[in-house]
């Protein structure tokens, strides 16, 4: 491994200042269960760590009248352990509660999850369905960019040297508002979705007002699916859902691998996007 | 050449005070720098669990830690776990239990079982193997394991 620095920055300046020093020599570190594995495999070769956990900033949990702050650093047990966030988010619970084991979730976060951009993170698919915004610091100031475009490849983002994520913001949910993700994979835990799905929907009564479906580990980058856009104005009726998860399907375009056939993981698509819309329905109606 | 850290923390209740090449994971730290070699490397890449220890009241895999990130840190190891001369009771229960064959991944599998019976005194055969699922044994098939923790809820 390249001998790197340790740097623990105390606020958002100070990291973007040694981050853009040694552009892509350097990288934020926050749990460490992908940083550190990819600097001993000598995937990244680092003049710089800079830990970015303990800036005020990445470790907000801040549950607004309107709007939802989480902190890029905020481990997954965070999100779980919060009965408030737990309650008002079961969606991110869904996903920060199959990330690793529990080891990895004293540690790893949602916000690394994003950042690895892998196309299987189990945590992305369930920001993009939150409709996530990711406030990015950098040399240049603050920019905010949609979950969904956050991610431009597999192990690449929109992040630019110098730049890092500082903590993603979403709208607090409404009344009739439900979330759910599910994956599928051999065991289960500690394992990579085969695929995964999240989908939430706003509900009026019996209608959904709006839908998003988001895919995991069925093409280069998490997909935001077409789905969503088909169910709204429809009603939640067993009928819609299964077009929707039929269009879902359509939207997939994985490849064959060690964990499953380009076949299975279309077929998968439209099973879990069933399912996590059934329970997106159910915790909407249950919402208050 | 980049310039060894100092750390302060502390460590099976004692404090320690010792420098750390920045780039060295907390298990190398533990086992190469501080003596302490009862934490085991299994994969190196946080997926066995074997170099589980407690990081401020967590379990976490040292391996994906760095031995710098411990500063004004509590650290608890497997040497931590017994009082002088008796047995935590889970390491007891180990052993009645033969929950162990190499003995690789068993300190990784004590620390995690302790931090759950410390939080959930009477946990579920599922809640078990769940909270477990980060730890990977490739000697004993689990079902020893899960009793012998099992029985350790029962005793306490």
């Amino acid at each position: 491994m390249h001998p790197f620095e340790y740097v623990r920055a105390k606020s958002v300046d100070e990291a973007i200042a040694v981050l853009a020093k040694h552009g892509e020599r350097a990288r934020p570190l926050a749990g460490g269960t992908d940083a550190l594995v990819m600097a001993r495999a000598g995937r990244w070769e680092l003049d710089a760590l800079v830990d970015i956990k303990h800036i005020p900033e990445t470790n907000v949990l801040e549950l607004g009248s309107s709007e939802f702050r989480l902190g890029s650093a905020v481990a997954c047990y965070r999100v779980y352990e919060d009965e408030q966030v737990a309650a008002k988010f079961p969606g991110l619970v869904d996903s920060a509660s199959i990330i690793g084991g529990i080891q990895i979730q004293s540690r790893a976060g949602l916000g690394g999850n994003l950042c690895n951009a892998s196309p299987s993170g189990d945590g992305i698919g369930s920001l993009i369905v939150h409709t996530a915004t990711c406030v990015i610091a950098g040399p240049n100031g603050t920019r905010e960019v949609p979950a969904e475009d956050f991610c431009t490849g597999p192990g690449r983002s929109v992040l630019k040297d110098g730049e890092f994520l500082v903590e993603m913001k979403m709208p607090m949910p409404q009344k009739g508002f439900g979330a759910a993700y599910e994956r599928f994979t051999p065991r289960n835990e500690m394992d990579i979705a085969v695929a995964g799905v999240a989908s939430s929907v706003q509900l009026d009564g019996d209608t959904i007002v709006s839908a998003r479906v988001a895919l995991a580990a069925v093409g280069p980058t998490p997909i935001l699916s077409s789905a969503g856009d088909f169910l709204a104005g429809k009603e939640a009726t067993a009928e819609n859902i299964s077009a929707a998860a039929q269009a879902a399907s359509g939207d997939a375009s994985p490849i064959s691998d060690m964990r499953g056939t380009a076949e299975q993981r279309i077929h998968l698509v439209g099973v879990l996007t069933r399912r996590t819309l059934e329970r997106a329905v159910e915790r909407a109606r249950e919402s208050n | 050449m980049v310039e060894k850290i100092r750390v302060r923390a502390t460590l099976n209740g004692e404090p320690v005070d010792f420098l750390v090449a920045p780039y060295v994971s907390l298990l190398d730290t533990l086992r190469d720098e501080l003596g302490l070699t009862g934490t085991k490397e299994g994969c190196n890449d946080g997926n066995c669990g074997a170099c589980t220890v407690n990081l401020d009241g967590r379990i976490v895999d040292s391996c994906c830690v760095l031995g710098a990130e411990i500063d004004g840190s509590a650290v608890e190891t497997i040497e931590g776990m017994a009082e002088p001369g008796k047995l935590h009771p889970l390491q007891q229960a180990f052993l009645e239990e033969a929950a162990l064959q190499c003995g690789i991944c068993t300190p990784g599998f004590l620390i995690s079982a302790k931090a759950l019976l410390d939080k959930e005194p009477h946990p579920s055969e599922d809640r078990i193997r769940f909270w477990l699922a980060g730890n990977l044994c490739r000697c004993t098939g689990y079902d020893k394991i899960v009793k012998a923790v099992q029985k350790a809820a029962e005793s306490a």
